[in-house]
């Protein structure tokens, strides 16, 4: 394996993301404390708790969800969506380098900033809601887990986007929409017997379910249906890569 | 293992053809010979930049094989590319990053271990090293050519392809890029240049190929090939202009301009027989005069012209 070039893409791209830590911070801590300030405080305090869990508290896996989802896409998809736009992508491609290394070095950089902004948000929200945490490890791993898989669907979009509108077309016409329907500010029992199953088909319910399990042991679905779901998608994503660099889509035919 | 000895790249029959249906090379066979200068020539879009992707990884090929130092571009990929560094035709290069950082970071790409002196080292070759902390963009046209090879060369590779390395740049620069071009080679490098400036070519190449609609049509010797298509030709201004050409002149080799006022005479300078006396007591005989004769040998440049055109 070539581990240095490997090691060097994720330096390079933590280096990048590092130049652009404020924004890529702040922009997701506002919005999140935006949230707490709405729903968990004026809007929070008049709703009842749910699963015994203050409405507040229970917004706060969800939210995290959120921002991690919106996060490793984002960052993942501009990771490789940008040599390919400016051009540099032929030392990638010239380099004695494995395409699973390639992958490491990009998704495991986004996956990286993700979970840091998620633990960034959790400490966020911890300054206006108390909760607490009863899995911590399950919840790491729900983080790690989540931020990997959908950097690997970041990386698919940044290889697909043949220009800056798709880039954020798929974020913002898919995975916000899945989010805010994927039970992030209810809980999927609260809705209607058909729509609670039409839900079942929206990939984050299982994310969120699993890491709000991990916060207060009580789950929409079960924890392993949860993490048989997010492995699942985590295969659906690398089974598409490997047909993207075998065929060469938009980077090599 | 199918190698040949003596052979830094070696292709056979290779042949591509993009998703779009377009077919950009035809069963091409091509050796490249260890520490030569090899230039590829053809037209915008013959294949050249094609075929160099291929070999460089960055293109996937369609049939045929490739091998570099005897490696498999595919089977043993690894091999074949740490020994390539590609300069390709764009200017393709970040804008916020550092010089030095972009090509330690090309040096990495490739599995070498970090090594600020030979970075250096390349940098004060190509007159980048005051500029090692200064963004890209902050780069004049040339500086970023000059980034590239630096990020070409960042690890050492023994095979350089050069894709078309002078276009935009100046004439003060391209002769520098020349110099450390020959530099090169004299280290060793075995170098692959396409360019469209034919006299680049005629410069420094030992070897010439050209390429039309995705073929090699001739690979030569330089030397040889302008000896052996080269033509001259005699140009004479008359005294006076002659509204024809006289019956016993007409001939293939003799052309009169359409003012009258020139004839030009093409001659192969090798022939045993040039003509070039007879062609001057016919001209005594008819009483034609000339005020000033001049000569000039096809350059590569008319020797290209000619093979393209009579490939259409």
């Amino acid at each position: 394996m070539n581990l240095r070039a490997t090691q060097t893409i994720f330096i390079f791209e933590m280096v990048r993301l590092w130049d652009t830590l404020i924004q890529s911070l702040l922009a997701p801590v506002i919005s999140t404390s935006l949230y707490f300030i709405v729903f968990g405080s004026a809007i929070g305090s008049r709703m009842n708790e749910i699963d015994g869990v203050s409405y507040g508290a229970f917004l706060v896996p969800g939210l995290t969800m959120l921002s991690v989802l919106t996060e490793s896409i984002s960052n993942a998809s501009f990771g490789i969506y940008m040599p390919r736009f400016v051009g540099t992508i032929y030392e990638i491609l010239s380099a004695p380098i494995s395409s699973i290394e390639i992958v490491i070095g990009y998704v495991g950089a986004a996956a990286t900033k993700s979970v840091f902004i998620g633990i960034v948000i959790l400490l966020t929200a911890r300054c206006f809601v108390s909760f607490s945490i009863a899995h911590p490890l399950w919840m790491l791993g729900f983080l790690i887990l989540t931020s990997i898989t959908f950097s690997l669907f970041g990386f698919i979009i940044g290889i697909w986007a043949d220009g800056f509108e798709k880039l954020q077309v798929i974020p913002l016409m898919v995975i916000t929409p899945l989010t805010f329907l994927g039970g992030s500010f209810y809980s999927i029992n609260m809705l209607p017997s058909f729509w609670r199953k039409v839900s079942l088909f929206n990939p984050v319910v299982y994310l969120v379910s699993g890491f709000r399990w991990s916060f207060y042991d009580t789950a929409d679905i079960s924890l392993s249906t949860s993490v048989t779901m997010t492995f699942a998608f985590m295969a659906a994503c690398i089974g598409t890569i490997m047909l993207i660099f075998k065929t060469g889509y938009r980077i090599k035919n | 293992m199918n190698s040949k000895k003596n052979v830094a790249i070696s292709i056979v029959g290779l042949s591509k053809t993009y998703s779009t249906g377009f077919k950009a090379l035809t069963d091409i066979h091509l050796d490249i010979r260890p520490g030569e200068i090899f230039a590829l020539l053809g037209p915008n879009g013959a294949g050249k930049t094609t075929l160099i992707n291929i070999i460089c990884g960055v293109v996937n090929p369609g049939t045929g094989s490739v091998q570099v130092n005897g490696s498999d571009i595919i089977k043993n990929y690894r091999a074949a590319r740490s020994q390539v560094g590609l300069v390709p035709q764009e200017l393709t290069t970040g804008m916020f990053e550092k010089v030095g950082s972009v090509v330690s970071m090309s040096r990495g790409l490739f599995g070498k271990p970090p090594s600020p002196e030979k970075i250096e080292k390349i940098l004060k070759s190509l007159s980048l090293w005051d500029k090692k902390d200064s963004k890209i963009m902050t780069l004049s046209g040339g500086m970023k050519r000059r980034l590239m090879i630096a990020k070409a060369l960042a690890h050492e590779p023994s095979i350089l392809f050069l894709d078309e390395p002078t276009a935009g740049v100046d004439v003060t620069l391209r002769r520098e890029m020349w110099d450390l071009i020959l530099e090169l080679r004299k280290s060793g490098v075995t170098i692959i240049l396409t360019t469209h400036y034919i006299e680049e070519a005629e410069e420094m190449a030992d070897r010439v190929g050209v390429i039309h609609h995705g073929k090699i049509i001739i690979v030569e010797e330089k030397i040889a090939l302008m000896r052996t298509l080269g033509k001259k030709q005699m140009t004479l201004n008359l005294s006076n202009p002659l509204p024809s050409l006289p019956m016993d002149l007409e001939d293939e080799r003799l052309k009169l301009t359409a003012d009258g006022k020139q004839l030009i005479y093409t001659y192969d300078p090798k022939a045993v027989l040039t003509g070039i006396e007879d062609f001057f007591k016919k001209l005594n005989g008819h009483g034609i005069g000339f005020t000033d004769l001049q000569t000039k040998e096809s350059s590569l440049e008319d020797i290209f012209v000619t093979l393209v055109g009579s490939h259409p």
